[in-house]
């Protein structure tokens, strides 16, 4: 299915996704994000470098699919004080390349600038992000997300948002 | 020196249910403690198994001062500074790693896993330097229990066992809890900061006050038994074990449950490997009582919080700037145990976790209301008239009272007062 699309037109359907899961983890719109899942989904944000095995050392993030529902509904419970209030956050997504296409997934990458605006202060989160995402009947969805922030391996602050 | 303003009156800021909030908040103060607490008592460094092979090492601090933990080739563990003999510089950039020797690279002066200085560039440029007097710096006195490895600055002064005291006990509980005895710390830790003073974590650790309003997000979400451990009809303890040392006790609650593993929230038949262990180590009368009561939930005073399943590592920077170091706990011997604990500790603590996110804002919004002075009375009465003591004498009460908190400042003000 994939490989019928023009590169170009890959790449926009790509984009635009990307843009897209951005914007719903900016705003708080959590169940609309946590929509964009598959059921084997990993979203996963190392620690102490980017390529350590997450099956053996920690992780800042490593959530499978039933964790993420967790993590949305914790965020929705109205008690998840670290977000109350939420944190003011406006992200850009670039330098994405398309790495490759494999089946009806596609895997991308992409450089992330996250600013957030909190009680706390202001804070600036670098990353490079990995993308897998899927073709379904209603579009791409996302199977696997990870996020090196370029300081994960120091001591940050509390990282409670969509990253 | 003699420009230092007059040495606070502890007993005016300390009462045994309340304390001034200047305490977390006064520069001047956080600098007192460094000197009368950090550089003088027992403070946790690292464990063991972080260092198993000869030569390797690991960067840790006491207080603010960096340090590394240096296994030697002899296999003795060293503490040693991590500042150059020659000029100051920081000898060791690396966080870990294993090497024979650590190279300044200012002036390329060379120093062993132990710590001698072995070797200096252009040695003709000194009429006889005595290397033996070059040595990196080290912390006095380093002693070990059970593989964990604390320091102090002091020459002299109380043995590790005397400063630890009866939460020794609660280490011993701990390893019991590995079929093979042992406690391994092998996952990495996540570091977690927080602009709040150390001494707001010190506390929070056993206060079982908090978790039914703190984290009532994630016990309405998840699928969690933890909190009714801490409701207003809990059977758990609060403790204070003298010299700082502080437990929340949860084995009441999980001997009235009667079954094993139901500390970890899981049963026998998902962990069978692990519990086939603990059978064949202890037999299967001790084993059953091991895996009923669980791990502790303890504070050793100042720095090393057990929260059954992960150890905290508190690291002051200044007075409302810390670190929380938070890693998996495994146990030796016991795979499929040490996978649950590591992606439940990924899931609870770090900087996205789902209980410390919310405890590291409490940390940071009470470092700021803390700024209002009114009073500025922080008040820790609660559960007072009910204390008691336990079999062994140590105070206990209710599991939400604040018999930690009291015993914490108890200590830090004869630590102050001795200054």
């Amino acid at each position: 299915m994939i490989a019928t699309l023009a590169d170009s037109d890959l790449r926009h359907a790509v984009e635009q996704f990307l843009f897209r899961e951005a914007r719903l983890a900016d705003e708080h719109r959590y169940e609309e994000w946590e929509a964009l899942w598959t059921d084997d989904a990993i979203y996963w944000a190392p620690a102490n470098g980017d390529d350590i095995d997450p099956e053996k050392e920690m992780s800042i993030i490593y959530d499978n699919r039933s964790r993420i529902g967790v993590r949305v509904r914790q965020l929705l419970s109205g008690k998840r004080y670290t977000q109350d209030p939420r944190s003011g956050l406006r992200r850009i997504i670039g330098n994405i390349e398309v790495l490759g296409r494999e089946g009806d997934d596609v895997r991308v990458a992409a450089n992330a600038l996250v600013f957030e605006s909190s009680q706390r202060g202001e804070t600036v989160w670098a990353s490079r992000n990995e993308y897998t995402l899927r073709r379904t009947g209603e579009g791409f969805k996302l199977a696997r997300k990870k996020v090196a922030l370029v300081n994960n391996d120091r001591a940050l602050y509390t990282m409670s948002f969509i990253i | 020196m003699n420009m230092m303003p007059a040495a606070p009156v502890w007993g005016d800021m300390i009462r045994p249910d309340r304390v001034r909030g200047a305490l977390y908040r006064d520069p001047a103060i956080f600098e007192l403690e460094l000197e009368h607490i950090w550089y003088k008592t027992w403070v946790y460094v690292g464990h063991e198994s972080e260092i198993a092979n000869p030569h390797d090492f690991v960067l840790k601090s006491i207080g603010l001062q960096p340090i590394i933990m240096s296994r030697g080739g002899d296999g003795q563990v060293h503490l040693l500074l991590n500042r150059c003999t020659h000029r100051g510089n920081q000898v060791c950039p690396k966080e870990k790693g294993n090497s024979p020797m650590h190279t300044c690279p200012f002036h390329a002066w060379n120093f062993g896993s132990d710590g001698k200085l072995l070797g200096y560039a252009f040695p003709e440029g000194y009429d006889g330097l005595d290397k033996s007097k070059h040595g990196l710096g080290r912390v006095p006195r380093v002693a070990s229990y059970r593989g964990f490895v604390f320091g102090s600055f002091a020459a002299d002064g109380p043995s590790l066992e005397e400063h630890l005291g009866g939460a020794a006990e609660t280490i011993d509980r701990l390893c019991d809890n590995a079929p093979e005895g042992e406690i391994e710390i092998t996952a990495g830790f996540l570091k977690h900061r927080v602009k709040a003073n150390w001494k707001f974590i010190l506390e929070n650790e056993t206060d079982g006050y908090h978790p039914a309003f703190v984290h009532s997000s994630i016990f309405s979400v998840a699928d969690s038994a933890i909190g009714g451990l801490y409701g207003a009809k809990s059977t758990a303890l609060t403790r204070d074990y003298g010299n700082g040392h502080t437990e929340l006790d949860l084995r009441p609650e999980f001997r009235k449950r009667d079954q094993m593993l139901s500390w970890f929230g899981t049963t026998p038949d998902r962990l069978p490997d692990y519990v086939a262990k603990m059978n064949s180590a202890y037999g299967e009368e001790k084993a059953r009582k091991i895996m009923i009561d669980g791990t502790p939930h303890v504070m050793i005073f100042p720095n090393l919080f057990i929260a059954e399943i992960q150890i905290f590592v508190i690291q002051p920077l200044g007075v409302n700037d810390s670190v929380q170091h938070v890693t998996a706990l495994q146990f030796k011997g016991a795979p499929d145990l040490n996978r649950r604990m590591r992606q439940q500790t990924m899931g609870s603590v770090g900087p996205a976790g789902f209980l410390l996110a919310d405890d590291s804002e409490m940390y940071e919004r009470t470092q700021r209301g803390i700024q209002a002075h009114d009073t500025d009375w922080v008040f820790l009465g609660r559960g007072g008239h009910r204390e008691r003591r336990d079999a062994d004498g140590f105070i206990v009460s209710h599991a939400t009272d604040e018999v930690p908190s009291r015993g914490i400042w108890k200590h830090y003000r004869s630590l102050m007062e001795r200054a």
